[in-house]
């Protein structure tokens, strides 16, 4: 909001009008924007502010849905035993693997298509947008499905389609180990969000003066040269964006898991150890516990990239 | 579905009859047909409507212990796996059985299937269908292998007889429930008990996992996996994965519940199998862990509970009597497949038609021995899983391992 209103403040001063009155002005100002924004507020710290504040107040206690009566106080004793336990870092490494592959891999392939999406011939350009958007369209847990459909031993085409691949056979038992498992849930992690990233980058894409790019050709710039040091520069900050936006979800992975393995073969996630100890097992305080850590890791991840890559969420929305 | 029934069950009676709630596992229609005629018997005392849970019994549970711990007035009548009524009857979930009811309900019903719905010695929930796992096998094989199978057989004798001829061998080795299945089954037939002394509190708990019995029925479940009987997808097979290749060229031998008759059965209508795949299916008892050893079948099923926070508590045990009736008992058991807790119904000429090895299944449903009866069966069968999968690891310091874990994770000093 701040970085729209400054042009017009600084043409006012050279005309020497009195501060008081810009003050008076820009305080009007801010008191309009509460007020609009102010019913929003209120609803958003109902809605996300409050459940936060209750989780980590459960999180001090023992507390067992099923027995409420023998609820106590344990401090910080939940903490201590989720982070002494081998099993959240188990968890932790798993979601840091199926974190940095997707979207690395994510990046990469969402840039080429979003250059598809730019490049293409205007009369197909509709065609191919939709066509690069419909993964996304997919309810994750039915594409999870239809990718465990699709690598299943006794319903899956993938060991006889690919059979030809060295360590590929009929045989072959997707869902059976760790770093299988995971291979799959990461391919339909990456199917399924690539077109999420590319569409930011599109975006980023169109932002890039076309003057840039005749200046370089003119400087005789071959194609490599102009992607890198005048196309991907200009679009940090959509590319910066697309990274946090993809990095938190690709964090609180979830469905994939739940449906393909349901953590079976060490291939649980955070979140999924969430779940299961507030859900299945009912135990809300130990399960608080490791939602709020969840969060803690999450608003790391999102100041990491903010203070850390300078992002700045403004800017890509193209307001400076 | 809930409103059409209303429609059709409360059509004579006047508006004023109270409603009762029916939280149903899903099936193929069988318990909306009964609530339907126990509303309409009745005679406009009460009506029943039923609600559909999620699929998998864990999903169940969740939404149920969910509701309830929220006081929901919504439910009547729950229809419960057989593991869980301890934990809801800990909860102070479920309402008392009232002395005659429980004295009729459990007249002439499997010991087994009263056992799992009894803790601290009080009924806690209804017996309405029970069910047990068979050794299926295919009777061209088991002949080809020269394996009597009017005798017990043991699963050695099993693996051998089936590497001998190159078949496969299907039981359940998935992360899931029927993994728990399969061990307490081979422990109950060893001799063992999963939970020796079951107390209030989670400390007094006494496994029974570091036995003879358990390391010999651990070895048994390493045998079966690591033996080239088993499928290729053996960690990650289900039931349905089971009934699958149980219809295949490969199949040999297999353990499941009775559904895979009744599926071979519809695939033979609809085209999809060959008449001569089913009549070449056999059935005998389940298999045992040793020569000499009893055969320990599971037991599974469904209990009937009513919440404790029910308006019509009264009416809804009036409901679950009619429900559980032999009658009605029979007829679910044709139409949907789930054999029944009472043993009269096996009787049953209509049951002996569409079952032939209803009288199998009545005697393995005699000797049938529930899993571990716990308030902390979720916990229980979690730490079991995380140590006993996959199968083929398992050893016989499995057993310790789980102990531990299990201790830890119900003291509140470990996750799960």
């Amino acid at each position: 909001m701040s970085q729209t209103t400054l042009p017009p403040v600084e043409k006012t001063q050279p005309v020497s009008a009195p501060g008081g009155s810009i003050s008076d002005r820009s305080r009007a100002e801010r008191k309009l924007g509460w007020m609009l924004a102010g019913p929003a507020f209120v609803v958003m710290l109902l809605v996300t502010a409050y459940p936060i504040v209750q989780a980590v107040y459960y999180s001090l206690f023992n507390y067992r849905l099923t027995d409420p009566e023998n609820r106590s106080f344990e401090g910080l004793g939940n903490y201590w035993v989720i982070l002494t336990d081998g099993v959240w870092w188990q968890s932790i490494l798993v979601t840091v693997i199926i974190t940095v592959v997707t979207v690395s891999v994510e990046l990469v392939a969402g840039f080429a298509l979003a250059l598809v999406m730019a490049k293409a011939l205007s009369s197909i350009r509709p065609v191919v947008r939709a066509a690069i958007l419909i993964p996304y369209a997919v309810i994750t847990v039915v594409s999870a499905f239809a990718w465990q459909f699709a690598f299943r031993i006794d319903t899956g085409f993938v060991n006889s389609w690919f059979a030809w691949l060295p360590g590929v056979s009929d045989t072959t038992d997707w869902f059976g180990g760790q770093a299988s498992s995971l291979f799959v849930i990461c391919l339909a992690e990456i199917w399924k969000t690539t077109p999420f990233i590319s569409l930011l980058l599109l975006a980023g894409l169109a932002q890039v003066p076309e003057v840039l790019q005749e200046a370089a050709k003119v400087d005789g710039a071959t194609w490599w040269q102009r992607m890198w040091r005048v196309t991907i520069p200009n679009m940090k900050a959509a590319i910066m964006v697309a990274l946090l936006f993809r990095t938190l979800d690709a964090f609180r992975v979830f469905d994939s898991i739940f449906i393909m393995t349901a953590g079976a073969n060490n291939t649980e996630s955070v979140s999924f150890l969430a779940y299961r100890q507030t859900i299945s097992r009912v135990e809300i305080g130990l399960g608080s516990a490791v939602s709020v850590l969840l969060f803690l890791a999450v608003v790391l991840i999102a100041f990491t990239f903010i203070k850390g890559f300078r992002v700045d969420l403004a800017q890509a929305r193209g307001e400076r | 579905m809930a409103s059409t029934l209303a429609a059709c069950g409360g059509g004579g009676s006047d508006s004023g009859t109270p409603t009762l709630t029916w939280y149903i596992n899903p099936d193929s229609g069988g318990q909306a047909t009964i609530a339907e005629r126990c509303s309409e018997d009745s005679d406009g005392a009460y009506r029943i409507e039923v609600a559909q849970l999620p699929r998998d019994s864990p999903a169940q549970r969740e939404q149920l212990i969910r509701r309830l711990a929220a006081n929901d007035e919504s439910i009547d009548l729950m229809s419960l796996d057989v593991v869980f009524p301890p934990e809801f009857a800990q909860a102070g979930f479920l309402a008392p059985v009232p002395e005659d009811v429980a004295q009729e309900v459990t007249e002439g019903v499997f010991q087994g299937a009263v056992d799992s719905a009894t803790w601290n010695d009080e009924l806690i929930a209804v017996p309405f269908w029970a069910n047990t796992q068979l050794l299926w096998y295919r009777k061209s094989v088991a002949e080809a292998a020269g394996l009597d199978m009017s005798q017990p057989v043991t699963w050695d004798q099993l693996i051998e007889a089936a590497e001998s001829q190159d078949k496969l061998l299907s039981a359940q080795g998935r992360r899931s429930e029927s993994l728990m299945v399969w061990f307490n089954a081979l422990l109950e037939s060893a001799g063992g008990q999963y939970i020796e002394e079951s107390g209030e509190s989670p400390e007094s708990i006494q496994f029974g996992l570091t036995t003879p019995e358990a390391k010999r029925a651990s070895e048994v479940m390493a045998a079966v996996a690591n033996s080239s009987a088993v499928g290729p997808g053996f960690t990650t097979a289900s039931e349905d994965t089971s009934a699958s290749e149980f219809e295949s060229d490969d199949a040999g031998f297999m353990v499941n519940w009775p559904f895979v008759y009744a599926q071979a059965q519809s695939k033979v209508e609809a085209g999809t199998l060959d008449q001569s795949v089913p009549d070449d299916y056999g059935w005998a008892l389940y298999p045992a862990v040793d020569e000499g050893t009893p055969s320990a079948p599971p037991l599974g099923g469904i209990d009937i509970a009513v919440s404790a926070f029910s308006r019509n508590v009264d009416l809804a045990y009036e409901a679950v009597t009619c429900i559980v009736q032999d009658e009605n008992q029979a007829e679910y058991m044709v139409t949907n497949g789930n054999p029944a807790s009472s043993i009269a119904v096996y009787d049953d000429p209509e049951v002996q038609e569409a079952y032939p090895m209803a009288d199998t299944i009545r005697e393995s449903l005699e000797l049938a021995a529930s899993r571990p009866l716990t308030a902390y069966y979720s916990e229980v069968l979690g730490c079991f899983l995380r140590e006993f999968h996959p199968p083929g690891s398992v050893n016989d310091q499995t057993g310790e391992r789980t102990e531990t874990l299990t201790q830890a994770v119900l003291t509140g000093e470990q996750l799960l």
